[in-house]
């Protein structure tokens, strides 16, 4: 089933209240072809392991400027797991120091898009590394 | 699904995985639930032999159809139906859908940002849904959505639609029941008279009850909709219905207790009096939906891809009427000589 839509949550785990980042690039998804599931501000990471699971998204995208992403993205990447969800894909983007990068990676995070990141580099990174499904 | 394989062991694979998610899902699975939901929204061979199991299991849950102008509050209504249904201990699945981009085929969909409090409550169960091309107010798969997570165990679905205009009706043909919001001061009792959304609600709401004009909106609203001519009515013609007109704020949840109230009354009324008509209208709306996806499919197949395009081609230069492709694309079908 190739020609179906890819559906993507994006996600904002936290406590930040800046949310324009995660919109645009929602909206900018949707005019690539994709299919978002946006949830809003402030989820924990058990909303959206839930939201993950009950819309059989194939990517997750976590958005987070709060500075909290070393304590935020390990438990929604373990949550997913632990939900069977180990074959999804899961990006951040946001302010991430380039430290923490390695850390993210080795907790199932499989790439970062920092500022200046365009909206047509994360759609081609998506399409390219979406697993495949039945 | 295997590459290369032989169109029977596929159809086997199909099969197996199909019964294995089936089997979870009605065990409680909500992994299974939500990948056997992924293949009917896809159309899948899967999805297809999942539904030959679930569908007798079907037919139990109360399916309620949520419709009504875009901004009228319908994902903060069914958020707080789901706080009012789950105070009760009833499980309640929602499927809601938002419109896909008619250019890219991309869509947006944002009602789960209403009701992302349920995350740790297993009784509940949200599914966003694009409408994938199809103009009715729900997805073409939509029904097919609400049938696997009525064979589930859901035993109340509410079916969110796009935000509706005056015609989308269709939501009527997929809900026993059916709810339509309207906002304070959207129309005057004109609006309430003209045929089209109105008269397939079996409850009028008027949300945002707080706005100045809710009570005068839900007033001319029952004076327009009950004024409906009931005496010597000849019993052979078919009849508009007389919906009960409720006011609620969803944002604070005033009104939704009485909504709840109004939806199991009418739940108890459709089980002794459902029309047989109503759910043959339900069975031909969900058929003849994949009849017509089958003769599109069959139409662009290997075998009438040509002819299909030319067709469209001459009607496109005028050289022949869209009634007649028509005809020639169906004769091509019965007699399936090659050109």
């Amino acid at each position: 089933m190739t020609d179906r839509p890819l559906k993507v949550l994006i996600a904002k785990p936290g406590l930040d209240g800046h949310d324009r980042g995660a919109k645009v690039l929602a909206r900018g998804l949707r005019d690539e072809g994709f299919e978002v599931v946006y949830t809003g501000l402030r989820q924990t990471p058990e909303m959206i392991a839930t939201a993950a699971l009950q819309e059989d998204v194939d990517v997750v995208g976590l958005s987070i400027l709060s500075g909290a992403h070393m304590t935020l993205v390990p438990r929604v990447t373990k949550l997913l797991r632990e939900r069977g969800m180990d074959d999804v894909l899961v990006t951040v983007g946001g302010i991430i120091p380039d430290v923490d990068a390695p850390a993210l990676r080795e907790a199932g995070v499989a790439e970062i898009f920092g500022p200046g990141t365009t909206i047509a580099q994360v759609a081609t990174f998506l399409r390219a590394n979406a697993r495949p499904r039945d | 699904m295997v590459q290369g394989a032989a169109p029977a062991a596929v159809a086997r694979a199909a099969v197996a995985l199909a019964d294995e998610l089936a089997d979870a899902a009605i065990a409680g699975d909500r992994r299974a639930l939500a990948r056997l939901l992924t293949a009917v929204e896809n159309r899948t061979p899967v999805a297809e032999a999942a539904m030959r199991r679930l569908y007798p299991m079907a037919g139990r849950a109360h399916l309620v159809g949520i419709t009504g102008p875009p901004g009228s509050g319908k994902s903060t209504l069914v958020a707080a139906l789901i706080a009012e249904v789950r105070g009760a201990g009833r499980p309640v699945a929602v499927v809601a859908v938002d419109p896909s981009s008619p250019i890219t085929g991309g869509a947006l969909l944002g009602d789960r940002v209403r009701m992302q409090a349920y995350a740790a409550d297993d009784g509940v169960f949200i599914r966003s849904m694009a409408s994938r091309g199809h103009a009715g107010g729900l997805a073409s798969t939509s029904t097919a959505a609400a049938a696997v997570l009525d064979a589930a165990g859901f035993d109340l679905i509410l079916l969110e639609t796009v935000g509706t205009g005056q015609s989308e009706v269709e939501v009527a043909a997929a809900a026993d029941t059916t709810v339509v919001l309207e906002a304070p001061e959207m129309g005057d009792e004109v609006q309430a008279i003209k045929a089209g959304l109105l008269e397939v609600a079996d409850l009028v709401v008027v949300n945002k009850g707080d706005k100045p004009g809710a009570q005068r909106t839900a007033a001319q609203l029952r004076a327009m909709l009950v004024a409906t001519a009931v005496r010597d009515a000849d019993p052979s013609r078919p009849r508009p219905k007389r919906p009960e007109v409720l006011i609620t704020t969803a944002a604070t949840g005033e009104g939704v207790p009485a909504l709840l109230a109004a939806l199991d009354r009418h739940r108890a009324a459709g089980r002794e009096g459902v029309s047989a008509a109503a759910r043959l209208a339900r069975a031909e709306a969900q058929v003849w939906a994949i009849v017509t996806d089958r003769l599109r499919a069959r139409l662009h197949d290997d075998a009438n891809r040509g002819r299909t395009a030319a067709t469209l081609e001459a009607v496109a230069s005028h050289e022949l009427d869209p009634y007649a492709a028509a005809d020639v694309l169906l004769a091509g079908l019965a007699d399936p000589d090659p050109e």
